[in-house]
């Protein structure tokens, strides 16, 4: 059962790596993302089921995402309208979109077609079953890591980062902050989508509602990670992405075997995904209080301990 | 190389806020020049910067640069050619990134690509151009840890860096104490001798104005009201420009003298 926990936290650690695109290195509150996990998850379920490879099945999936991403940095951009608004006006239109994707159906299954889930068993044949689903998901997400660590320590990635956090500055720098958001946005709901087509095939079907909340998932999986240690640097900011996202996924996991015991239902979960939201921002600003008032009392010990050396001067 | 013609700008038009903030300017920048601008809170010098380096834009007239028309120019087209410094320190840089990554952006302005230009080789490169203003040591510190006079010369050198032939000077030395306003205002001479750049300075301090660079504007209601170069400016003082100022107002202005300061 472990190795599930690990491959549902792989597959939902894309995802968030998706979001840390938008909402933290540019820092723009991005909802594409509800709908663009659910067009990820239905382009890739009508590709295979239409007998397209595996492989060309996610790669459509990335750019029906890259789309959705574009569409509300467009929307952004033109109308001069903020990020937030924008992304819940394409949210709500991919909402439709995504019930024409599957063929005007609430669902797809995938069932007794070729998906990664069912071909990685033979491709990884000295493995047993369920670790190589675990190794095969691994490998895509250190494939996607390091791609992600390239792309955002090369020039392009770098001023996207600057806009993230200073747009003015990126405009003196003779870049046009548009076309940034229209990439970044676009590669962040990029991943998202994909994460959405490798989820369709772990689970074995596409579903209209898939995004419900997953903005907020992810969210939570990035505070969790954010937990682990404080860096600026591109290849641990993932790093702890992905490891918030598999705890994330373990906690949820946890909630649901154990969470009988004191009466907790799935159809809790979102609510308790909100509640931790707000627990891990609460602990942020505690843990920046406490620092606040350790260094209050060391300044408070310095001055008690000059007084006494001027006192013991002047003794002299 | 830069001139304005019969700009304006009118805020808000149609609404009862409407305001004339530039009326009819004409403006010849020459290469090479160093202009002071002064005038009081509202005469529009600000406004002016905005139109000059595309911020907003103008509601009539042209704007040339090199000969070329730029008037549509968007803002981050017009950044190659000119620079823009801002009154606060904090415009200028990306706080939650490294020293060594804000001087990257610079270093390959405009040109964005695939590539990681940021190599051992620049590293060495940036820790040489960073020595003047003691921060050799701290490519890899965050802007945000700066303090404010870092931050502005840490601006200077990314403008600087990225080639500008002309620079925009918003009161870029007013949020900082006298020694670090002093050392950025160095630093800010010595680059434009070095890099022969044409710069435009908004300062408060008439006698600063008078003293420093080859021309001086006196901005009030959205015009030029006072417009004098090389010699004419050198036999210039204080009290010579507050009664011209005077005479061209016709009106006692006691109210307007205090916000300007003379030391």
């Amino acid at each position: 059962m472990i190795e599930g926990i690990f491959v549902d936290g792989l597959i939902f650690a894309i995802m968030v790596l998706g979001i840390l695109i938008s909402f933290r290195i540019m820092d723009m509150a991005d909802l594409t993302c509800d709908g663009s996990v659910a067009t990820g998850a239905a382009a890739a379920a009508v590709c295979i089921t239409h007998g397209t490879s595996i492989f060309v099945a996610l790669v459509v999936a990335f750019f029906c995402g890259v789309l959705c991403g574009m569409t509300t940095a467009a929307i952004h951009n033109k109308l001069h309208i903020p990020g937030l608004l924008a992304s819940i006006l394409t949210m709500t239109m991919l909402y439709s979109i995504n019930l024409r994707i599957l063929g005007n159906k609430a669902n797809l299954p995938l069932l007794r077609v070729k998906t990664l889930y069912t071909e990685l068993p033979s491709f990884f044949s000295f493995l047993p079953e369920e670790y190589a689903s675990l190794l095969g998901t691994l490998l895509v997400v250190l494939l996607i890591k390091g791609l992600f660590d390239l792309f955002f320590r090369c020039d392009i990635g770098i001023a996207i980062g600057a806009m993230g956090s200073n747009e003015q500055m990126v405009i003196s720098q003779g870049m046009n902050p548009e076309n940034l958001k229209l990439l970044g946005l676009g590669i962040s709901n990029g991943l998202i989508a994909l994460s959405g087509g490798l989820l369709a095939q772990y689970q074995g079907f596409a579903d209209a509602n898939l995004g419900q909340g997953m903005v907020v998932q992810g969210l939570a999986g990035i505070m969790l990670g954010e937990f682990l240690f404080s860096s600026n640097k591109i290849h641990l900011l993932t790093l702890r992405a992905i490891f918030g996202a598999i705890m994330y996924k373990a906690l949820m996991f946890f909630g649901r075997k154990y969470g009988y015991l004191i009466h907790i239902t799935p159809n809790d979960f979102k609510l308790l995904t909100g509640v931790l939201v707000i627990i891990s921002l609460f602990v942020a600003s505690t843990r920046s209080k406490a620092s606040d008032n350790e260094a209050r009392k060391k300044a408070l010990a310095r001055t008690a301990e000059h007084q006494q050396n001027n006192l013991n001067v002047e003794a002299k | 190389m830069l001139e304005l013609s019969h700009v304006t700008k009118v805020f808000y038009p149609g609404t009862v806020n409407e305001k004339l903030a530039i009326e009819d300017l004409d403006l010849k920048v020459n290469d090479g020049d160093v202009i002071c601008i002064i005038g009081s809170n509202g005469s529009g010098k600000t406004t002016l910067f905005n139109l000059i380096s595309g911020t907003i834009p103008v509601t009539s007239g042209t704007i040339t640069l090199n000969g070329r028309d730029i008037t549509r120019m968007p803002e981050y087209k017009r950044a190659f050619t000119i620079g823009r410094i801002f009154q606060d320190p904090t415009k200028g840089t990306a706080a939650s990134m490294s020293i060594e990554d804000n001087l990257i952006t610079a270093s390959t302005k405009g040109r964005k690509g695939l590539r990681i230009s940021l190599t051992n080789e620049k590293r060495e490169e940036f820790r040489e151009l960073l020595k003047p203003i003691g921060l050799q040591d701290r490519l890899k510190d965050n802007v945000g840890l700066l303090s404010g006079g870092q931050r502005q010369a840490l601006t200077l050198l990314m403008t600087v860096m990225s080639k500008p032939q002309m620079v925009l000077l918003d009161e870029h030395t007013a949020a900082l104490d006298p020694r670090n306003a002093q050392t950025v205002m160095d630093l800010t001479t010595q680059y434009i001798q070095h890099y022969h750049l044409t710069a435009m300075m908004v300062t408060h301090n008439m006698q600063f104005a008078i003293d420093y660079g080859n021309r001086l504007i006196m901005m009030d209601e959205g015009q030029i009201v006072l417009d004098f170069a090389g010699v004419a400016k050198q036999q210039l003082s204080v009290e010579g420009l507050v009664k011209l100022f005077k005479n061209i107002k016709n009106k006692e202005f006691s109210n307007d003298e205090g916000l300007l300061t003379t030391d």
